[in-house]
């Protein structure tokens, strides 16, 4: 997926001299980015184009909005999600809301790039999910890859839409090697991908839990149970229509996500199946996401925190036993 | 604008600034416009000269203490009306209101509500001149509270180390809101804090027109010259508090009223006519003009119709959500 980003970032620059990017230690000079996303960018594009920020969140994300309401499309890196919090006002007081308040005179076309997920041992402010909170705020678009071709498809979109984007990047997943990346295309935002059919239960999710979740499917698919994952790539806008085709389809549905559980998305994704499709549901929504609880350091904590094949396995079973099909 | 002599066109400016400032609160008091209204009188001399030394095609931000900032840049005083008036012909169609002013032609780009966030986003847009090598200037706009928030020591180190086309003017109205200065900040000049930043920092008698207009000429030419940023700050005070309407009870006895006797606006029109600069007459003709310009305004707004329901869901996106009121959808498409 590393590489996917990267050759996004290039192409866009490529096609369109209006793309910038800016960030913390992301020109060459500084080694391309903490770990080498945008390695090469400079080289290519020039220090005007691709510039290296003090370590200053609010003044990064500034910077971007200010030079997008000049038509610029920027494309800011924040290095962690957990730094996003430094720059909310910027994101969520003003990249999002000048379109609306403005009554459509100016416009935000920023991409926000920023990197989470537990696992690393990188403890409780460097590992976060946090999509919950942007995917609340009106004028932002949320969109969380599962996989290295949708990394690069998705993020051409984002850089090109007329709207500001929160590109969050699951860092595990950067190194998953072994995909395909068909450079030049991109994917539509607001469109969920079917990553496995299936007929007995839907798994919803987004991220790497997606990947989970098909090795759960194809495990499963021995004994005869039949998952379908829906990958919704975007949280914001949700693809609403695909996961209420899915659920009328399967009529058992787990929603499973890294973010915490409580308040998280899985609890909107919950509602919007239960709002179109109550009397149709053999079993309520099943939830699957982290522990109410900072993501801990200690490798066995860590492990046991995150949300992952264990977790959705047992969902499955669960739901299954629940709506009278045996497990 | 005649550079050479600039007092009338800055007088002319500190007219319409006054003269609006007076008549918002007249209808605010009536009942017939109800809004939070930071009150920008006594503080007219900033904008005015700050903005005679400005080109229509440079940008400002500002902040919710900044209809005068706007008027100053070129603001048509009949689109702010109507957008204080939360109608559809304002410049924002009236979904921005007092402190969400925007309007691109003038080269208002941002009015922000939150302290201390117009000097990064300025930044952005003098990036943008920057690159494209358009000439222009950004002024950042804000007040002596900003300069104690995070935002501000960020904005101005990357101002620095890019050599941006920006310009940081602070009103130093020596409160944030209901706090006295020395209570909430470290330093007994904000411009002072410039130096922390490598760039050249300025504090000037912002009720002086000759001061301030030297401050920012100085200013906008070094910007727009390439060189860089420059932080003034601009003494003042603000005659109607915090919020129009509120409890002045935190300010010293006597204080409002001492300050109210230095008002900058007679003085001025005073001098602008002992020095011969202009006639009794040609300064009351154009304080008749702008108050007629000023009843058409109001007329124009409550006449003006309120924007339909649905601009609820219109430029939230650039493509508009669907759904209603009663039923909102908020995802991709319709279920």
């Amino acid at each position: 997926m590393l590489q996917a980003i990267n050759f996004a970032l290039h192409d866009a620059m490529t096609e369109d001299s209006k793309v910038l990017v800016l960030g913390e230690d992301v020109g060459d000079d500084e080694g391309g980015g903490i770990i080498g996303v945008t390695r090469g960018l400079t080289r290519a594009f020039g220090p005007k184009r691709v510039r290296s920020t003090p370590i200053a969140e609010q003044a990064i994300v500034g910077a971007a909005i200010g030079s997008a309401l000049c038509g610029y499309r920027p494309v800011a890196e924040i290095m962690l999600m957990n730094f996003t919090t430094v720059a909310m006002d910027m994101i969520v007081n003003h990249a999002a809301k000048l379109r609306f308040m403005s009554g459509g005179q100016t416009s935000v076309p920023i991409t926000i790039r920023t990197m989470t997920g537990a696992g690393m041992s990188n403890g409780g402010q460097h590992s976060d999910f946090l999509e919950g909170w942007f995917a609340h705020t009106a004028g932002l678009k949320v969109v969380i890859p599962s996989n290295a071709a949708d990394a690069y498809g998705l993020l051409r979109s984002c850089i090109r839409d007329p709207d500001p984007c929160l590109f969050v990047e699951t860092l595990p997943l950067y190194w998953v090697s072994g995909q395909t990346i068909e450079r030049g295309g991109s994917i539509p935002l607001g469109k969920a991908r079917i990553a496995q059919s299936g007929t007995d239960v839907t798994v919803a999710s987004y991220g790497r839990q997606v990947n989970d979740a098909v090795a759960v499917a194809r495990r499963l698919s021995a004994e005869g149970i039949s998952i379908e994952v829906l990958d919704m790539r975007t949280l914001s806008p949700l693809d609403t229509t695909a996961l209420i085709e899915s659920a009328r389809k399967t009529r058992r549905v787990i929603v499973a996500h890294e973010a915490v559980q409580r308040f998280g998305p899985g609890a909107e994704i919950a509602a919007v199946i239960h709002e179109a499709l109550f009397d149709r549901l053999l079993a309520p929504v099943r939830r699957v996401g982290a522990p109410f609880s900072p993501v801990p350091f200690s490798k066995p904590l860590e492990t046991a925190y995150l949300p992952g094949e264990r977790q959705i396995e047992s969902a499955v079973r669960e739901i299954l036993k629940r709506s009278g099909k045996g497990a | 604008m005649n550079k050479a002599t600039p007092w009338v066109e800055i007088f002319r400016k500190m007219a319409l600034l006054k003269l609006n400032d007076e008549r918002m609160r007249t209808v605010i008091k009536s009942g017939r416009l109800t809004m939070p209204y930071y009150s920008t009188r006594g503080q007219e001399v900033i904008p005015a000269a700050v903005s005679v030394c400005l080109r229509p095609e440079d940008y400002i931000c500002t902040i919710y203490r900044g209809t005068h900032d706007s008027l100053a840049k070129g603001l048509p005083v009949k689109l702010l009306w109507a957008e204080l008036a939360g109608r559809v012909t304002g410049t924002c169609k009236g979904k921005g209101g007092p402190m969400h002013i925007t309007h691109p032609a003038s080269g208002v780009m941002v009015t922000t509500g939150i302290v201390g966030s117009t000097m990064p986003i300025a930044n952005g847009l003098a990036w943008a001149s920057q690159l494209s090598g358009d000439g222009r200037v950004t002024v950042a706009y804000f007040g002596d509270g900003a300069s104690n928030i995070g935002a501000f020591h960020e904005a101005l180190n990357l101002a620095s180390v890019w050599k941006l086309p920006v310009v940081f003017v602070c009103a130093n109205n020596q409160y944030a809101e209901h706090t006295r200065y020395a209570v909430g900040t470290s330093i007994d000049r904000i411009s002072r804090r410039a130096e922390a930043y490598s760039m050249p920092g300025i504090t000037v008698d912002g009720n002086e027109p000759s001061e301030m207009y030297a401050a920012a000429a100085t200013a906008i030419d070094r910007a727009r010259a390439g060189s860089g940023p420059t932080l003034i700050e601009a003494l003042t005070f603000r005659f109607f508090g915090h919020v129009f309407g509120d409890d002045d009870s935190y300010m010293a006895p006597g204080e409002l009223a001492a300050r109210m006797n230095e008002d900058p606006y007679p003085r001025f029109r005073q001098w602008l006519v002992s020095a011969r600069h202009a006639s009794e007459d040609e300064l009351t003709a154009i304080e008749e003009a702008y108050s007629r310009e000023i009843d058409e305004a109001v007329a124009f707004a409550i006449e003006s119709p309120f924007p339909e329901e649905s601009e609820i869901f219109r430029d939230v996106y650039a493509e508009a959500l669907g759904g209603s009121i009663e039923n909102q959808v908020m995802g991709s498409s319709d279920e």
